[in-house]
């Protein structure tokens, strides 16, 4: 049955019971194990491999995401302080150009008061020397008076007077 | 196998190592665990058998001891069967190979069964125990053999195939490094089945470019293609998995006569006197011990190689034709 070169070294020589018991027990074994142990261990290991990259995958995009986020801070950070620059400045400016207002105010009105002033002090001194002017001329009637009735007093001198007025009302 | 005690030669027998080491490493109706042949310990194991005389019989191995006849069958000193009046026969008994193929596919079924439940019982959380022992081999084998070689397109498929026969190897090519037990790997007859198996599959899956390039090589003047490479190609087809069988049978083969010669030595030397037996033995164990430590290596290594040729020769019968012009 067997060829003889088989026969002389039983190393060589197959025999069908075990190639067909082998081939049982594979098939088996491979049917099973595809069933029982492959499909769920790849299957999960598979999982594991996606669940890692996805987490990855993740991580990398929160990290690009905080990139952007701090780039954007610091985006904020920087408009926020060339406002700031410019409202600093806007307020500088108002400061300045209230003050200056103030001060052409302040002038303005003491030039007013100063006018006002000048002005009372005019009308005072004008009071004043009208004033002064009727005592002047009251005070002229009253010596003038003093003085008529002194002249008026003796005789000799009323008729001179009278006399004297009227030559006058005579010349005219 | 490598400490099966050989008593003979301290029964004064002239000690043939040959005879010794081919008995060892040959299939055997019983497992024959230590002791001298006739008398030592063995375990009887299963015969099945059918003939058209007889029908079908199971009987234990221990019946046909001592050359007795049962049935019309018996042992002869070769621990051949042979037959009474040479009837014909049909032997399909759990021999010592057959019960190291049963023993690696309850183990392996054990090994990944449980492996996988706790895939499934811890989802979702990092390897543990075993797992974790395993983890890397499965996906060294899904990485590095199936993908690299089949290509990301169609590497699920034959992932299953190319897994267990890598763990069928390697577990089967441990347990033959333990003493007594059956290196299946180093049976003729196991690495034929592995062998014819992958045969199979690269017939029934290769494409049209594949059985193009096979049968009728384009771009080749039509007597070459006639005279010289379609039956190169042919038979190349039919080589590639005899290599394969060659390959694991030979290296677990030869490993395991190796490290039974070194045992042997020791029986050699001390035919003379059991001086020069004791003298010899401490030299003796150290090659034993290299060598099964190389065993070790070549148990994985060989593995790896019939599973990674194995991917080649289908990712081979999957190739893409832009691929392939390169050749």
């Amino acid at each position: 049955m067997t060829p003889a070169i088989l026969l002389l070294n039983p190393l060589l020589s197959p025999s069908y019971g075990l190639i067909v018991w082998t081939l049982l027990a594979f098939g088996i074994v491979l049917f099973l194990l595809k069933k029982l142990a492959w499909k769920p261990i790849l299957k999960s290991l598979q999982e594991r491999e996606d669940s890692i990259q996805s987490a990855l995958d993740e991580s990398k995009k929160a990290r690009e995401e905080m990139a952007s986020l701090k780039s954007d801070n610091e985006r904020i950070i920087a408009e926020a302080k060339t406002q700031r620059d410019i409202i600093l400045k806007e307020a500088r400016e108002i400061k300045d150009k209230m003050i200056a207002e103030a001060k052409t105010q302040a002038s303005s009105e003491a030039d007013r008061i100063t006018a006002s002033a000048r002005e009372n002090i005019q009308n005072e001194k004008m009071a004043a020397i009208t004033e002064l002017k009727n005592q002047v001329a009251h005070l002229s009637i009253e010596i003038a008076e003093k003085i008529l009735k002194q002249e008026l007093s003796e005789k000799d001198k009323q008729k001179t007077i009278v006399k004297n007025l009227l030559e006058d009302v005579k010349m005219n | 196998m490598a400490s099966d005690e050989p008593v003979q030669a301290q029964e004064h027998e002239k000690f043939n190592p040959g005879k010794f080491i081919i008995d060892h490493v040959t299939d055997k109706y019983e497992w024959h665990v230590m002791g001298p042949h006739e008398g030592g310990l063995s375990i009887p194991l299963p015969m099945i058998l059918y003939s058209k005389e007889n029908g079908l019989d199971i009987f234990l191995s221990s019946k046909l001891e001592h050359r007795t006849v049962y049935h019309g069958y018996t042992i002869d000193h070769e621990g051949h069967l042979e037959t009474e009046g040479n009837f014909s026969y049909y032997d399909f008994s759990i021999t010592k190979a057959v019960t190291g193929v049963l023993i690696t596919s309850v183990l392996i079924l054990l090994i990944f069964i449980s492996v996988a439940k706790a895939y499934t019982r811890r989802q979702g959380q990092a390897p543990k125990g075993f797992q974790s022992l395993i983890e890397p081999l499965i996906i060294f084998v899904r990485d590095d053999i199936a993908k690299q070689s089949i290509g990301e397109k169609h590497y699920k498929r034959f992932l299953p195939f190319l897994l267990t026969i890598f763990f069928f190897i390697w577990i089967s090519n441990f347990i033959g490094l333990i003493p007594s037990f059956p290196g299946i790997m180093g049976n003729i007859s196991v690495a034929f089945t592995l062998a014819m198996i992958v045969l199979v599959i690269t017939l029934f899956i290769g494409n049209k470019h594949y059985w193009q390039h096979i049968l009728w090589m384009p771009g080749v003047p039509a007597w070459v293609k006639i005279c010289l490479l379609t039956p190169i190609e042919i038979i190349g087809v039919f080589q590639r998995p005899g290599v394969l069988m060659i390959r694991i049978f030979a290296n677990i083969a030869a490993g395991h006569i190796v490290i039974l010669s070194f045992i042997c030595l020791i029986f050699v030397f001390s035919s003379g006197s059991d001086a020069g037996g004791w003298g010899f033995s401490p030299v003796s164990m150290a090659f034993a011990l290299f060598m099964n430590a190389m065993e070790l290596l070549v148990a994985f290594l060989q593995a790896f190689v019939f599973t990674l040729l194995t991917a080649m020769y289908i990712g081979s019968c999957l190739e893409e034709p832009h691929h392939a012009e390169h050749h």
